[in-house]
């Protein structure tokens, strides 16, 4: 495998002391992967990711990027440790127009190279070029999660980090996003995502994790996982079941 | 009825947008109504009026500048004075404010905000007693411009003064990194910190911009009405109808909205008397957002 970059071990976290939502999870993320972390409702998915993102309290574990600590690392500061986050829901500034939701992001950014990196992004997302004047909460809900990502790979993140991205759009957006998402796989860039869409998610992934009650509980090459008898007794419950309906996506 | 009144409610405007600016500020970006800002307004006029004395004791009198009635002093000390005012808001903030602001609890930061302001209030008339004091006692005559408008040169340049800072916060607001840091602040306080805005700088930059602009509201109400321990919460309501007229969060909303409470008092002062200003405000303020909840300027959250 070639190199790491993020690397989580044994994380706990929780929102409140002494419950914990996360526990012990520990997940590797090399250079160039998508990682797809899987998991059923309430597996403590999104928690896993926020505390990464420096969003939930860290009550134990380690949380190292390109080789450095970030365990501790506020929010604020993941940006520039090469760490961008895309939450779930509410991830643009509603009454700002589209470049000022990318330009509001470039706070780390050299100052001359910012035009051309906006331009960079409205090359990769060419919906959004219409649109940069308007108010970015008159997007539709797949144009919105693509200004969400737009903003969070403006500042050349080592990682790109997305909590589930699908969730919410209607069938249409959601191939709008995984075709986004593929497109980004090509383009190199090293991405961790929780998914509850685990076909499609899996579909463009190279590894994928299935976390249940907040610990990792399997790990395998994501075009394998689908068909992978633990994963549907893990994920689906403690039965396996015929029907595959992708897990409640 | 003379068109006097657009001047007088200008100027009255122009105090009260003004002032209207930080609440408005405070209110989007912290969540909270500050009832403090008002004294921040009394104690900023106070320290320029402490500048203004020390200048003058040690340099001697100093003559006004051309058709002025001030010199060069009140313009060094009210640049120091915003500058106090800036540092006492922050100061407020730190020691009071941010400490309750971290338990997450809305109404317990307005009440604090309410106990600051009495013990700020109190603390001046302490210290300056109640009595009224003014800049300067010098009298100037109001030249006519026609259509029986009188205005002074003092009255002029605070409106010129005004026009260029609500200018520049306007373009700070929408130009530039902390402007929009500022608006993002106030739209999605957790994605602020994701997009990597560090809060805690944006939270003292919007402290010193409404303290600053305290100050300056402040002084105008020293240079052409009189100096007093309760300046400042006097004009509570108004900044805060002017505010929310506008639409909470909008600096030309909240300039607006001082311009035409001003307006609408001194009119009212000359069509049904003077006792009756407030309440003309006030029946301006629930037509407005009995037609637009939202205020003028105000948006929808999405």
């Amino acid at each position: 495998m070639s190199e790491i970059v993020l690397d989580v071990r044994d994380l706990e976290a929780g929102y409140e002391p002494g419950v914990p939502i996360v526990r012990g999870a520990s997940i590797t993320v090399a250079k160039g992967e998508i990682v797809v972390v899987l998991g059923p409702n309430g597996a403590g998915k999104s928690s896993f990711i926020k505390a990464i993102a420096g969003l939930v309290p860290i009550t134990g574990g380690t949380v190292f990027l390109d080789g450095k600590d970030i365990t501790a690392a506020p929010a604020h500061t993941m940006v520039r440790l090469g760490l961008a986050f895309v939450p779930q829901t509410e991830n643009i500034f509603p009454l700002m127009s589209v470049e000022d939701n990318l330009r509001v992001a470039c706070g780390i950014l050299e100052r001359r190279e910012i035009p051309a990196r906006i331009e960079e992004m409205y090359a990769a997302f060419p919906d959004l070029v219409r649109q940069r004047r308007t108010a970015a909460g008159n997007l539709s809900g797949g144009q919105r999660q693509m200004l969400a990502v737009a903003r969070a790979l403006i500042v050349h993140p080592k990682v790109l980090v997305l909590d589930e991205p699908s969730a919410g759009l209607s069938p249409k957006f959601v191939s709008m996003v995984f075709e986004m998402l593929a497109g980004i796989r090509k383009s190199g860039v090293t991405v961790l995502l929780v998914e509850q869409n685990a076909k499609a998610a899996l579909a463009i992934g190279d590894r994928a994790y299935v976390l249940v009650e907040g610990k990792d509980r399997h790990e395998g090459i994501a075009s394998e996982l689908w068909n992978d008898p633990v994963v549907a007794e893990l994920y689906l419950g403690q039965r396996p079941r015929k029907s595959g309906t992708g897990g409640g996506a | 009825m003379s068109l006097q009144f657009v001047v007088d409610g200008l100027l009255t405007g122009s105090m009260i947008g003004l002032g209207a600016i930080g609440v408005t500020l405070t209110y989007s970006i912290l969540r909270f109504s500050n009832f403090a800002h008002g004294d921040f307004m009394a104690w900023g006029t106070y320290a320029t009026l402490a500048v203004v004395s020390a200048i003058g004791a040690t340099v001697g009198k100093v003559a006004p500048i051309a058709p002025l009635s001030f010199g060069w002093p009140l313009i060094v000390a009210l640049v120091v004075g915003m500058a106090f005012t800036a540092l006492l808001a922050l100061l407020l903030d730190k020691v009071l404010f941010s400490r309750l602001r971290s338990q997450g609890q809305a109404i317990i930061v307005v009440m604090a905000s309410f106990g600051a302001s009495m013990a700020l209030r109190s603390l001046l008339e302490f210290t300056f007693t109640s009595r009224p004091t003014y800049f300067s006692r010098a009298i100037q005559i109001a030249m006519p411009v026609g259509f029986g408008i009188r205005i002074t040169s003092d009255q002029i340049a605070l409106l010129l003064l005004t026009a260029v800072l609500v200018l520049a916060v306007h373009l700070l607001m929408t130009r530039t990194q902390t402007g929009r840091s500022m608006q993002a602040l106030s739209q999605n306080a957790a994605l602020a910190r994701i997009v990597g805005i560090d809060v805690a700088s944006v939270v003292r930059v919007t402290w010193v911009i409404g303290g600053a602009l305290a100050c300056v509201a402040g002084v105008m109400i020293g240079i052409l009405v009189q100096i007093r321990p309760f300046m400042g919460f006097d004009m509570l309501l108004p900044m805060f109808a002017a505010a929310i007229l506008g639409g909470i969060g909008s600096i030309p909303g909240a300039v607006l909205g001082g311009l035409i409470i001003g307006l609408a008092e001194a009119g009212a002062v000359q069509l049904i008397g003077a006792e009756w200003r407030a309440a003309v405000s006030f029946i301006i303020l629930m037509a407005v957002l009995f037609v637009r909840p939202i205020g003028l300027f105000g948006v929808r959250e999405r």
